[in-house]
């Protein structure tokens, strides 16, 4: 499905400002593989999505989806394949659109001068139920009137509604309240699972990582220091994760520290 | 003063005000939808106008149209290329185009600053004479006018609901959005443009053509003027959907013609209307900040006065 072969993205090469953010990292996803990622702050999380998505070309290394090279394909290309959602609610949307409107965006089969349909919109109004948060009978308000929650929820509709071959998930309830994070994380758990998609979602909560998806990776310092899948995970505790949370970490400090030495 | 004479300063100043109309609908394509400030748009209005009249002058009146559309259309590409393309900072771009524009526009009408069209014949001598006898004798310029600005507030009506306009809003309204969609910002950008500009030399071609004279300065304090009636619009019918803002825009462009009429009444000197339209344009834009203040403003008065005289605020 998805194939990462050595990836290595610096930033601002050659400056004081100089950082490896992602190197020599490699990554094989099957089909329907919902994976979990976890890693300190500034540990390449982030960077790895960017990279998958386009945002920027990584410095070497190969990107390889479905069977389709996509090292040097615009972000924009990838798009129509590849689902993106952020930590803020604020960036999926289009404030001044209304709902029908951005589902339109985002459901937008058909060419440039097509219209959205009756039926498209029935459509609409079907998925937005179930949400369960009456977002269904708001069809024609502006976007920007909704909570960041009812936001976030609709980016992910907005992302799924086309099932796209991947989807990144980058810590998307980490600005919710605990009630709505919870609300959307199930309702993540329940698409991923209906459409079959394989994911990658990143958190900082240990405990989800654990319940939801079939793989956790660990990731620090640009690399992947533990994938866990299968057996090992499911006997996994949120303490044995912390605990090897700070292993790998001390270990990937010992492997510098022998480099150096 | 007669009421005769009233009536006629009202209709010129709808007349005027509809066919500026049109540019004020292109300034609500690239302003208010895809958020570019298009700076371009003084010189694109003279394009429009001074190709409108080359053509209109060699004998094609119906031709002259299209002509100052497809001009409209290039000088948005130029302006689009600039800032998607080569790195130009938006307004900048706006700015090197419609500078360049000034030496273009001179060398279409045959390196004059000025062309008369005083005996040619144009869209709108045409229907005039079409006209001839019945009832709309004389009203062939607001009726052309009219038909315009109707025929383009349908376009934006129809086309900012297809995909490629909705895509077009959201490149405006959020380009984060935009940058992880399968959007290309630069391609909706483009295109934006080039129908924004298409429309501003078409207000140009058909100004020109209804006063029968274009000069250099024709487009000259333009955007200044668009921009007013565009936020004019927006404070009756800046909410609501497409269609409805959109003859919001148009009406705003007539009220502020008709502002521009009372002063002219007032016997003002012709030198001073652009500071008219500055003023009307700082008026429109801070009245409503200023208004929105004004609550806080009467609390903060209020909290003090009752202070002073004792009472618990």
């Amino acid at each position: 499905m998805l194939d990462i072969n050595k990836i290595s993205k610096t930033f601002n090469p050659g400056t004081v400002n100089e950082k490896t953010a992602v190197k020599d990292l490699s990554l094989h996803l099957d089909d329907g593989e919902f994976v979990t990622i976890i890693g300190a702050n500034g540990a390449g999380k982030s960077t790895l999505f960017n990279a998958i998505c386009g945002n920027f070309y990584t410095d070497s290394g190969s990107i390889i989806l479905d069977g389709k090279d996509i090292t040097f394909l615009p972000a924009y290309k990838r798009s129509p394949f590849i689902g993106h959602l952020f930590q803020d609610p604020m960036l999926g949307t289009a404030p001044g659109m209304t709902i029908e409107e951005n589902l339109a965006l985002a459901a937008g089969k058909g060419g440039w001068l097509s219209k959205v349909t009756k039926a498209e919109k029935e459509k609409f109004a079907e998925k937005l139920s179930l949400l369960d948060m009456g977002l269904e009978n708001r069809m024609k308000q502006p976007v920007g009137l909704l909570s960041g929650g009812q936001r976030q929820a609709l980016t992910l509709l907005m992302a799924t509604i086309n099932p796209p071959k991947l989807l990144l998930l980058d810590e998307h309830t980490a600005a919710l309240d605990p009630a709505t994070a919870e609300k959307v994380l199930a309702l993540t758990d329940s698409i991923v699972r209906e459409e079959n998609l394989t994911c990658l979602m990143i958190t900082h909560n240990m405990q989800s990582a654990l319940d939801l998806g079939n793989r956790t990776l660990m990731m620090d310092q640009g690399n992947i220091v533990l994938d866990i899948k299968g057996k090992e995970r499911e006997n996994l505790t949120v303490e044995d994760l912390l605990v090897k949370f700070k292993e790998c970490v001390g270990k990937a400090l010992d492997n510098d520290r022998m480099l150096l030495a | 003063m007669s009421f005769g004479s009233l009536l006629g300063l009202g209709q010129t100043a709808i007349e005027l005000g509809l066919i500026n109309a049109i540019t004020v609908l292109a300034l609500f394509l690239s302003y208010s939808m895809l958020n570019v400030c298009d700076l371009s748009t003084d010189g694109c209005f003279t394009l429009g106008a001074c190709v409108g009249a080359v053509v209109a002058i060699s004998g094609n009146p119906y031709l002259s149209i299209p002509a100052a559309m497809c001009a409209g259309v290039i000088s948005g590409f130029i302006t689009a290329l600039l800032q998607t393309r080569m790195g130009v900072d938006s307004l900048l771009s706006g700015i090197i185009v419609n500078t360049g524009l000034y030496s273009i526009n001179i060398a279409i009408m045959g390196n004059s600053s000025l062309l008369n069209m005083n005996k040619t014949r144009t869209v709108f001598t045409d229907l005039k004479a079409a006209l001839e006898g019945t009832f709309l004798h004389g009203q062939s310029k607001l009726i052309i006018a009219l038909i315009a600005v109707a025929l383009v507030v349908l376009f934006l009506s129809l086309f900012l609901k297809t995909k490629l306009g909705l895509a077009i809003r959201a490149t405006g309204n959020n380009p984060d959005m935009v940058k992880s969609s399968s959007i290309n910002p630069a391609f909706t950008t483009t295109v934006g443009l080039c129908i924004s500009n298409s429309f501003t030399a078409l207000s140009g071609c058909l100004l020109a053509q209804s006063q029968k004279s274009v000069n250099i300065d024709i487009g000259s304090g333009m955007v200044t003027i668009a921009l007013a009636s565009l936020l004019i619009g927006g404070t009756f019918m800046g909410k609501g959907g497409i269609p409805k803002r959109a003859t919001g825009v148009v009406l705003g462009s007539i009220i502020f013609r008709i502002i521009y009429a009372i002063a002219l009444r007032f016997d003002m000197p012709a030198s001073m209307l652009k500071l008219v339209s500055s003023v009307i344009v700082i008026i429109a834009i801070s009245g409503p900040y200023i208004r929105s203040k004004y609550p806080l403003l009467k609390r903060r008065l209020d909290y003090y006065s009752k202070k002073e005289s004792g009472g618990n605020a």
